[in-house]
This record gives C-alpha cells, sequence and structure tokens, in this order.
C-alpha cells in the first residue's frame, strides 16, 4: 500500500510542477503596465516587421499587462521578462534594488528612458459648470473632485504630485503650504477611485463630482467611448510630466541570450516609427518635429518633472506615499 | 494496532492511503503558504508588530471589515433561511431558474460583481435615485460594503441549508401542529432547533468570505481613509509600497481574529448540535 502511496504521490507533485512550468517560445517577453495594452499592441507588429526587415528573423514579442507594482513584483520573483515597460521610475527603481535592473538604466536610452510621456489634465462636465481653469478652483469648497486612489495608483500618485508641484511654485509656497493645499482637495474628494478606468466610470457613467483629473491620454478613450460633447478638458496653468521608463532586464537578457533583440525592441521606441505611434495613442512624443505635426492633439502646457520637483521618485515616494508620509498626515490632522 | 482495529471496521478500504492523500494536500495548499507568512512576520520584533497592527488606519479597518462582514453574514442568514425554505417546500414556475440564480455571485468575477453594484447604487443609479432623495446613500460609503458583502455571502447561507431543510420531514410540522403548537411554536421549538446548526454553518462560512473579499468591495467602498477602507486594501496599499512584511503583518492579523471568531462559532455550534443531538446533529451541519 505504501508504494502505491508513493507513486500517487509522485504522479501529484509531477502535475504540480507541469502546471507551473512555462513553456519558453522565445523571442521577447515584455512586462508593462495596465493601460500600454493598446500601445503596445499597436507597437509590436511595427516592431516585427522592422526586425524582419533588418535582421531577417521572424520573432514573437509577448506581452503582460497588469498594475504597475504587480508586475515588477512578478518579475522580481522570476516571471521572465527580457523588457520592463512601465508608468513610473519607481517601480523599475524596484527591479534596480532587486539586482535585476542597470543602476544607470535611465541613461542607457535617451530622454530618461522614457521614450513618450503624458501629463495630467482636469476633465469637467460640458459648458464646465463650476468654472474651473486651474488647480485653485479644484480645492474650493462645493467642488467635488475624483481621482484614483493617491496612495495605492499610479495616475493617484501623479495627481498628488501635481497638485504638490503646483502649491510649491505658487508666490510664498513652500512644503507647509503645499500639505495644505493638497489637503484641501482631499477633502473635496468623495471617494477615492480604485483605478484610473473607475474613477473614468464613476465621473462619466455615474455622474459624481465636478472634475475628474486624469492622463491626457485617457481624454481621448474618454471621448471614444462617451462621446465628445459630453465633457469639456481643461489644461492647467502647470501639471506634472508624466514619464514611462523602459529597462533591459540584465539578468533575463543574459540568461536567455535575448540581449540584441531586447535592445532593438527598446530602442525603436524612439525611431520615427515608434514616435508616430506614440502619437497616434494619444502619448506625447519626444521627437520635437512630431509633437508640432500632432500639435492640435497636444496643446503647449507648463510641466515639471518628478526629478525637477522632488529630487526623482526614490525621494517623492517615501516622502509622501509610504507610511507616515505627507498623505497620511493629511488625514491623521483630522 | 489502532490503526488496524480502526481500519478494520471501515466499509471501504484505504485510510491510510486517504489520510496520506489529505495531510499531503491539506500541507500544499494550506499549511504552506500559512506558514510562509508567519515565517515572513516573524522578521518583526513583537513591537514593530504592533505598531503596524494597532495603528489607527489599520484599527478602523478591522472596524469596518469585521463589522461589515458580522452585518452581511446575519442579513444573509435571515433571509438565505427564507430562500432556501421557499426552494424547497413550495414549487411554482420559474423554481429551477431562480435555484440557478442563487449560485451567481459563486461564479461572477468578484470586480464584475462590484463594479455592477456601484452603478445600481450610485446617486444616478436605478437603485440609488430612489435611496437619494431619503437621504440614504449607499454607494462610496460603508453601507455599500455591506450591501457587496451581502452579495457575495448569500449562496453558502442557501446553498447549506437547502439539504437540511429537504430531511426535515413535512409531517412533523403537522404533528407540532397537532399537538397544539402555535406557529411560531413550531418554527422556534420544532423546526429551528433542527435548522440552526447548518445556519450557524452557513453564516460562517458567508462571514469568512466577506473577511477576505477585496474585488468587488474596492469598486463600491470609496476607499477613504478611516472611514471606508477594508483591510485587505491596507495590504494592498503596502504592498503598493513594495513594504511586504507590513502587509504581512496586517494578513497574520487578520487570519488570528478570522481564526478566533471561527473557532467560537465552531465551538457555539458543536454546543447547538448536542444539545438537540436528536436532530442530525453534526452531520445535518456539515461538521466543524
Amino acid at each position: 500500500m505504501f508504494r502505491k502511496f508513493r507513486s500517487l504521490l509522485a504522479g501529484f507533485f509531477a502535475m504540480l510542477f507541469a502546471t507551473a512550468a512555462i513553456a519558453d517560445g522565445g523571442g521577447l517577453l515584455n512586462v508593462s503596465y495596465d493601460v500600454a495594452r493598446d500601445f503596445y499592441k499597436d507597437y509590436n507588429p511595427l516592431f516585427l516587421k522592422h526586425w524582419k526587415a533588418v535582421a531577417g528573423e521572424t520573432v514573437e514579442v509577448r506581452q503582460s499587462h497588469a498594475g504597475s507594482s504587480k508586475q515588477v513584483r512578478a518579475v522580481a520573483d522570476g516571471l521572465e521578462a527580457d523588457v520592463v515597460t512601465m508608468n513610473q521610475a519607481s517601480d523599475v527603481d524596484f527591479l534596480v534594488d532587486k539586482g535585476l535592473v542597470a543602476k544607470d538604466y535611465a541613461r542607457k536610452f535617451p530622454n530618461n528612458a522614457s521614450p513618450y510621456t503624458s501629463t495630467m489634465i482636469f476633465i469637467v462636465r460640458k459648458g464646465n459648470p463650476k468654472a474651473i481653469r486651474d488647480w485653485g478652483d479644484v480645492v474650493k469648497p462645493g467642488v467635488q473632485v475624483i481621482l484614483p486612489h493617491p496612495k495605492n495608483t499610479g495616475n493617484g500618485r501623479y495627481s498628488y504630485l501635481a497638485a504638490w508641484g503646483f502649491a510649491l511654485r505658487q508666490a510664498g509656497g513652500n512644503e507647509r503650504t503645499a500639505q495644505d493645499f493638497v489637503g484641501r482637495l482631499l477633502k473635496n474628494a468623495p471617494l477615492f477611485a480604485a483605478g484610473g478606468r473607475d474613477a473614468t466610470t464613476t465621473f462619466m457613467q455615474r455622474r459624481i463630482g465636478d472634475v475628474l483629473i486624469s492622463f491626457e491620454s485617457e481624454a481621448e478613450l474618454i471621448a471614444r467611448e462617451f462621446g465628445k460633447g459630453e465633457f469639456e478638458i481643461v489644461y492647467p496653468s502647470l501639471s506634472v510630466l508624466t514619464e514611462f521608463p523602459v529597462a533591459i532586464v540584465e539578468r533575463v537578457v543574459d540568461k536567455r541570450g535575448t540581449r540584441k533583440l531586447a535592445q532593438a525592441y527598446l530602442d525603436y521606441l524612439w525611431s520615427a516609427v515608434g514616435q508616430e505611434n506614440a502619437a497616434q495613442n494619444y502619448l506625447r512624443p519626444r521627437d520635437p518635429a512630431l509633437l508640432k505635426k500632432y500639435a492640435a492633439q497636444f496643446p503647449p502646457i507648463k510641466t515639471f518633472t518628478v526629478d525637477e520637483m522632488f529630487g526623482g521618485w526614490s525621494k517623492a515616494f517615501p516622502t509622501h506615499f509610504k507610511d507616515g508620509g505627507t498623505f497620511d498626515q493629511i488625514y491623521q490632522q483630522k | 494496532m489502532f490503526v488496524t482495529a480502526a481500519y478494520r471496521r471501515q466499509v471501504l478500504p484505504g485510510f491510510g492511503l486517504s489520510l496520506g492523500c489529505t495531510l499531503v494536500y491539506l500541507s500544499l495548499l494550506i499549511l504552506l503558504p500559512l506558514s510562509g507568512l508567519a515565517f515572513k512576520a516573524s522578521n518583526l520584533t513583537l513591537g514593530e508588530f504592533w505598531a503596524i497592527a494597532s495603528g489607527e488606519r489599520a484599527m478602523a479597518s478591522y472596524r469596518v471589515t469585521f463589522g461589515a462582514s458580522v452585518l452581511a453574514a446575519t442579513i444573509n442568514a435571515v433571509f438565505g433561511l427564507i430562500v432556501a425554505w421557499v426552494l424547497v417546500r413550495y414549487s411554482f414556475p420559474g423554481k429551477r431558474a431562480i435555484d440557478a440564480l442563487v449560485d451567481l455571485p459563486f461564479a461572477l468575477p468578484t470586480a464584475v460583481a462590484g463594479i455592477t453594484l456601484a452603478t445600481l447604487y450610485a446617486g444616478n443609479g436605478w437603485i440609488g435615485k430612489h435611496l437619494e432623495p431619503w437621504g440614504i446613500k449607499v454607494a462610496f460609503t460603508p453601507v455599500g460594503i455591506v450591501v457587496a458583502l451581502t452579495f457575495i455571502g448569500l449562496p453558502f447561507v442557501v446553498r447549506t441549508l437547502q439539504p437540511v431543510i429537504e430531511d426535515i420531514e413535512p409531517e412533523v410540522e403537522e404533528a407540532a401542529a397537532s399537538l397544539g403548537a402555535s406557529r411560531l411554536q413550531t418554527f422556534t421549538r420544532v423546526l429551528l432547533p433542527g435548522i440552526f446548526p447548518a445556519l450557524l454553518t452557513g453564516f460562517t462560512l458567508a462571514f469568512s468570505r466577506s473577511i477576505g473579499e477585496y474585488g468587488s468591495v474596492i469598486f463600491i467602498a470609496g476607499n477613504m481613509p478611516l472611514i471606508s477602507e477594508i483591510t485587505p486594501l491596507l495590504i494592498i496599499s503596502k504592498l503598493e509600497q513594495y513594504d511586504v512584511i507590513g502587509a504581512t503583518a496586517l494578513a497574520v492579523v487578520m487570519l488570528l481574529i478570522s481564526f478566533v471568531l471561527l473557532l467560537s462559532v465552531n465551538a457555539l455550534q458543536w454546543w447547538a448540535a448536542n444539545r438537540h443531538s436528536g436532530h442530525g446533529g453534526r452531520g445535518a451541519g456539515r461538521g466543524a
């Protein structure tokens, strides 16, 4: 009987490992954040065509999309991503800490390794009934603002930092006035949405709130989904430039021998074709000529980067979003 | 030789094999992850652990999570009993469809449930717009959390009660009536004692399911610190900061509270089953 039991056990384990093993189909695995799905769905065929022309190889690029911090945790835990394409430097920094990505990844590609950018803007109801023109109007009493959770989501954090940076740049602005300003902003939030898309649904479909803080790139999706006449876009006088860093996962490309392919894949994001694809997905291209070509889509706006205003994500994150940071302080004052 | 004696009394052979299987299976699926959790949490000193576990927002989140779970499970115990009773005792057109409907919360992805409920109960939703004039706000308040958890928990109560109610012969009610019991007496003195252990099991299952629920709740809760934050959200928040150990500490607290609560419900069940051992007892209540 014992022998029977042992063979059963062996069978059980074999089954377990078979399920766990993921077939390695060659090519690249790009692990990315949630809303980049559309961008890379368009980009991958363009790159594959290019690669076939220059290297004569037919390869496959597999995509994985989910919340960005979940994604990098998966990579740190062993998901074999050749490249990561993220929406916040703090996520790539985590992989640097784990020794998977080079410390100087931001200098391995142009523009801080961010092939395109976006910014945080306001979406208001048709006719702008609450006359919202700038951040100062959003914090006024009686205005309801919708944004994703500032502590738990990437776009929530960008919204928070955009308001903070705006307040710092005002006459007499300092850390204390900025915290007070952001506190008033958060007081105007009736809820914190679970994520960017949930915030959009709450504002557009459930008709809650007077103003939605969102990525510029999301506004076009909202127009497609709900119709252009339903809302207006308001550009504040100052906002945050959101960067989307890309990086090669050194340990994986060395192991799988995919360094050349991974490098080419990310390089091509800065090519004319790659940049045009960004513009077509409503992400601001780095190429100034293209930015001019799509000027109607991307009105000029004054922005600051997280590096300029906060000394980088590695400083901004612990100061504002870790437990005990300014976000928590605002709620503990009450 | 005790094992052989026990083994010989069984009709089906294979006690050793099945026990071995049980132990391996439970170890792999439950004990291994849980001991990993405890191991991770042991990186903290007792003081650090206590500081995380007893923070202001953590305490508020336990109140929200466990309070809403108890409320939702209680609502389900009452209405689930009615649903189960109707489905077993009466026959009416569309009964099969309604019976199938009960399982829907099992199958539906919880995020879908959360988004749908939030849309229905928002100020301009089909249900919300009738509640708003009365000053009742459901979506994006703690009430919304109770609504989501009630939805999630319903099948647990109904499916636990159905077989037990089926086992009660209608003659029992007739006998009670013929012996002069009023309707209320028939229910409380004759039927309820038989159903109670199963009802408690259903309550416990719905309650435990609710404590861990994340997907549906975050879409309807509003997630305001100190007001409508559930503990699983705080755990996610820690993970977003790559603070795995802090997340583990909160998870361990939830686990401990849940374990103590489940243990006391099981003790209550055991007591109830023994008191009315004539009415099914452990078998009917699916045991401990």
